[in-house]
């Protein structure tokens, strides 16, 4: 499998917080890599460094052999990275289908505007938005508004996924429904890095994990050697359920 | 774009109105219909920025007043025929305005503002201090520059029907803007700025594009009003007054739709000719501006035409 993402050695400092610090993570094509860790360890900051929101103090972002630190977003974007964020940011007034129209419009293939309507009717209706498609966004629930931040990002037809806690505030239903279709867009051949908090979802959606800890990488494997890592568990997990979680996939 | 009735709706529209006073051979009547012209010239094109872009222009009288300059100086100067003349002050403000875009535009929501309150101050101290342009006296047309126009009363004819087709123009074109891509791009800037970038929408070009394009035809506009006027100096050209004004025109007909600033610019304009002709209180239109802005922003925030669309959601099919 080659190396779609590499991080090499990245940092950010907010004022007297080091937010990360000096992170090196690798994504390869057609994997998902969980990215876990406590409250604040710098898992979002990872996100913005990787999309171009900011850019790092040090190091290098580089995707599918291409230096791409320090954005601009849209620029990224252009190179095949989408990214579904964690705090929803819907154009409220804009219809469903509007939304992922945009995606699509200035996503990789930078498609014109009629082809772009059809991939964000294909996106919607496989992400089951279907008859939401003329509602303006803001009148979404929040498990609407998580859909169409998932749908949006993947209208963009992206090589690299970047989820931001896309399951929090759902319930075990529709947690259920999200995770199969995360597998889903996998199997379409598309990348994925995820932030999550559902320890079930990510042990076992993902193919390896990134523990972060104060901005810092605390262990990297599979999702069993990280669960028996014992500094992740000191550190984070301190969670007999993790483990057995851990022992029957979902 | 011709497939569909709205186009045409506009360009029917336009006839009727250049026509009307011809043909009523009202030449009263034709002064306060090319008043109203311009002003639906300038709401409309503010509309791409604040409609549209979601950021809001004080100073968009600027473009305006610097089109009316080029313009008056080409043909005083060079002898340009008007119409060569205003379509190249058109262009020249266009340029300019993409570069001060790329720069102010960089800014964001009260800033914005005031900055672009600061660009139309700027420029209008510099045309006073500019004598190639007449400083504070600005820029007489002689009778003879009206000559390749067949006379002043001939030209006074032909630029309100000048007039009629750039307002015209600026309506077809806020349509073209609002179905197309760069019209979904700023519509996304609109909404959510940040939002919008990561989704991929180049935010700082298309911020300086429509800045850009909603000068080109005001710019135009400016120059056949002038030069239609006769006379061009700095206090009536960057009059920040109508800037604000056009503001609420924008508001109360309905930001972001197409016919909404238009319909605003009219009845604003036929209210504010009413109420000059009461005399007992000069300027009591910005009372009333005032005061309509507030109820507008706190209670009908969509303008006319929103406010209609929230109602019968029909109306939003064939009036856009």
């Amino acid at each position: 499998m080659s190396t779609l993402l590499e991080v090499s050695r990245v940092s950010k400092r907010f004022g007297g917080l080091q937010a990360v610090d000096r992170l090196s993570l690798t994504v390869n094509e057609g994997e998902i890599l969980g990215l876990i860790g406590p409250n604040g360890a710098g898992k979002s900051t990872v996100f913005n460094l990787i999309n171009g929101v900011y850019p790092p103090d040090s190091g290098k972002v580089f995707f599918a052999e291409q230096d791409i630190t320090g954005g601009p977003p849209y620029r990224v974007c252009g190179h095949g990275i989408a990214r579904a964020h964690q705090i929803v940011q819907p154009l409220g007034g804009l219809s469903v289908l509007d939304n992922c129209t945009v995606g699509a419009c200035f996503g990789r293939e930078a498609l014109p505007l009629a082809a772009a309507r059809k991939v964000a009717r294909e996106v919607i209706d496989m992400i089951g938005l279907g008859d939401r498609a003329g509602a303006p966004a803001g009148s979404l629930t929040t498990a609407g508004k998580k859909r169409l931040e998932l749908a949006r990002a993947l209208s963009a037809r992206p090589r690299l996924l970047l989820l931001d806690e896309v399951l929090a505030g759902l319930n075990p239903t529709e947690t259920e429904g999200m995770i199969e279709t995360v597998r889903k867009i996998r199997d379409n051949g598309v990348a994925i890095l995820m932030i999550e908090h559902i320890m079930r979802a990510v042990m076992s959606l993902s193919d390896r994990i990134v523990v972060l800890n104060l901005g810092a990488k605390l262990a990297e494997g599979s999702p069993r050697e990280v669960a028996d890592n014992p500094d992740v568990i000191a550190a984070y997990l301190g969670d007999s359920k993790l483990l057995s979680a851990a022992e029957k996939p979902a | 774009m011709w497939r569909r009735p709205f186009p045409w709706f506009i360009v029917a529209a336009a006839l009727l109105y250049a026509l009307y006073p011809y043909f009523a051979d009202d030449v009263g009547l034709r002064e306060s219909l090319l008043l109203a012209a311009v002003y639906i010239i300038l709401a409309s094109n503010l509309n791409l920025m604040i409609g549209y872009a979601g950021y809001v222009n004080f100073g968009n009288i600027v473009f305006f007043g610097l089109g009316g300059y080029v313009c008056l100086y080409l043909v005083t100067a060079l002898q340009w025929n008007v119409i060569p003349a205003a379509l190249v002050a058109g262009v020249a403000v266009s340029a300019l305005a993409l570069l001060f875009g790329l720069g102010i535009l960089r800014l964001r929501g009260a800033f914005f503002a005031l900055a672009t309150i600061g660009v139309n101050q700027a420029i209008q101290q510099l045309v006073v201090n500019f004598e190639p342009w007449g400083g504070a006296t600005g820029i007489y047309l002689s009778l003879d520059s009206y000559g390749s126009l067949g006379g002043p009363m001939q030209a006074l004819w032909t630029t309100y029907l000048l007039i009629v087709a750039v307002t015209a123009a600026s309506l077809l074109a806020s349509y073209a803007i609002r179905n197309s891509k760069f019209g979904l791009g700023l519509l996304a800037i609109g909404q959510n700025e940040d939002a919008a970038s990561v989704l991929g929408v180049p935010t700082p070009l298309y911020k300086a594009m429509v800045y850009s394009a909603s000068a080109f035809l005001p710019a135009v506009a400016g120059g056949l009003y002038f030069f239609k006027s006769g006379i061009i100096e700095p206090t009536s050209a960057f009059n920040l007054q109508t800037s604000i004004e056009a503001i609420v025109m924008v508001m109360l007909g309905g930001s972001g739709t197409i016919l909404g600033p238009a319909l605003g610019a009219f009845l604003y304009e036929e209210l504010r000719g009413f109420l000059l002709t009461a005399q007992s209180f000069s300027q009591f239109q910005l009372v009333i501006a005032g005061a309509l802005l507030l109820l507008i922003v706190q209670f009908v925030p969509g303008g006319l035409l929103g406010w209609l669309h929230q109602h019968w959601p029909k109306t939003r099919r064939w009036l856009e």
